[in-house]
């Protein structure tokens, strides 16, 4: 059954927004990192980067709609050249900001006052750590990923990040290392807890667990390896019903690097478009349409709905 | 023989129920309740399920139970670690048994 199916099968009626309470920008797809499962394909030879002109409209836009939360992404969004000035400004507008970090970028030329810099700017921090141990992290991330990473995080720590404190946040992200799907979030956290205090002093707030999604890098590996049907029955079996209503696409609109309006990173980089009847760039941002509006939905949506969700 | 165990044929295991399908339907029953989480976690629970199928050697359980332990976040330094429990166990079955050898050659020695 496609996942539109599902859905009419489930609730009658196709999935709709309930709102737009963060907005989440890709900032452009360049990376220090080739990492094996990287969804956006990101790595060092990627061009596409958000100018600032668009950073400026995405920042009105935020300010017009009373919208308090941006999340900025990439590839690494650091590498962004106007990334420090689009955090400045949001910042000083009182907004929340959101950065998901690869750690490693950290120790790039140019970069090493980044910690300091989160820190000043009250950043909430989500680090990619796909495991706790360096075998691990390595095989998916690259040889020596985890050293630095680290490192980062001890530096972030020495900052007072991921102490519990609300303005010094510090969240991990875990991707399974293969074609499996992602284990209970709790369970998880208490380990990497555990063993990041007890191998290397460490210590952040909270662990999300993510399914890795059957697109880009990630679904080259499983076409290569043959794996691709098997890994999306395996996304069909494990639908879990309850996590309709947290569908992160429901409460965010996500913005490319050219200001294009997509329901979520995920149909980004698809070039999956907003509903027809929505506008599709962040120029013509609406908010009461965007709120209800109908979710532009993919077999790769099956990657959010299974076992305890991805978002 | 190379053929002998396909990774496909584990996927037909609901076809051994075509006969005597309440048999297969009870073991089934029991084998899924047996895996549910109660005093022990799910993850202690795959972990038994990992050292059993490497001491009978079954190439089925084995490939399930590793995919089981990768799904419940642990990696190979996990089922490593099982391994050497279930091999040392297994080891010490067999030594354990020197015993019933030092016996037997008391027995017919002088």
């Amino acid at each position: 059954m496609t996942f539109k199916e599902r859905i009419l099968s489930i609730q009658g009626q196709p999935l709709r927004a309930k709102g737009v309470d963060i907005i989440q920008v890709n900032i452009g797809s360049k990376c220090n990192m080739a990492c094996r499962h990287c969804h956006v394909t990101a790595g060092p030879d990627r061009k596409q980067e958000m100018d600032r002109e668009t950073m400026e409209t995405v920042l009105d836009v935020l300010k017009d709609n009373t919208i308090s939360c941006l999340d900025i992404t990439g590839g690494a969004p650091e590498l962004n050249p106007h990334f420090r000035y689009l955090v400045g400004k949001a910042r000083d507008s009182g907004l929340h900001v959101i950065v998901r970090t690869n750690l490693t970028i950290f120790f790039e030329e140019g970069m090493e006052d980044l910690p300091e810099f989160y820190s000043n700017n009250a950043v909430e921090i989500i680090a990619s750590l796909p495991y706790y141990t360096e075998s691990e992290v390595d095989r998916v991330r690259g040889k020596g990923a985890f050293e630095k990473s680290t490192r980062a995080l001890k530096k972030l720590n020495n900052l007072g990040y991921g102490c519990g404190s609300f303005d010094k946040r510090l969240n991990l992200v875990y991707n399974p290392a293969g074609i499996f799907l992602a284990p209970s979030q709790g369970a998880l956290e208490d380990d990497y807890k555990r063993e990041l205090r007890k191998r290397f002093g460490i210590t952040f707030d909270r662990l999300y667990t993510f399914a890795n999604m059957p697109i880009g890098r990630f679904r080259e590996y499983l076409i290569l390896s043959t794996n691709l049907q098997r890994y999306m029955d395996k996304l069909e079996d494990a639908f879990n019903l309850l996590t309709l209503e947290g569908l992160m696409c429901r409460r965010l609109i996500s913005i490319g690097w050219n200001g294009v309006l997509c329901d979520c990173d995920f149909n980004q980089i698809l070039g999956l478009t907003l509903d027809a009847d929505c506008p599709q760039s962040v120029k013509n941002f609406d908010y009461l349409r965007l709120s209800e509006r109908l979710i532009t939905v993919g077999e790769h949506c099956y990657g959010c709905t299974a076992g305890q969700g991805s978002t | 023989m190379t053929e002998y165990y396909r990774n496909e044929d584990l996927d037909r295991f609901g076809e051994i129920g075509k006969y005597h399908p309440d048999l297969f339907r009870k073991f089934m029953d029991w084998y899924n309740s047996a895996l549910e989480p109660g005093l022990l976690s799910k993850r202690e629970k795959v972990l038994i399920g990992l050292a059993v199928a490497h001491v009978i050697q079954c190439p089925y359980c084995i490939d399930s139970y590793s995919r089981s332990c990768l799904e419940e976040g642990m990696c190979l330094e996990h089922i490593t670690e099982a391994l050497h429990v279930a091999s040392a166990v297994r080891g010490g079955a067999s030594l354990i048994h020197g015993i019933q050898a030092h016996n037997t050659v008391q027995k017919l020695s002088l």
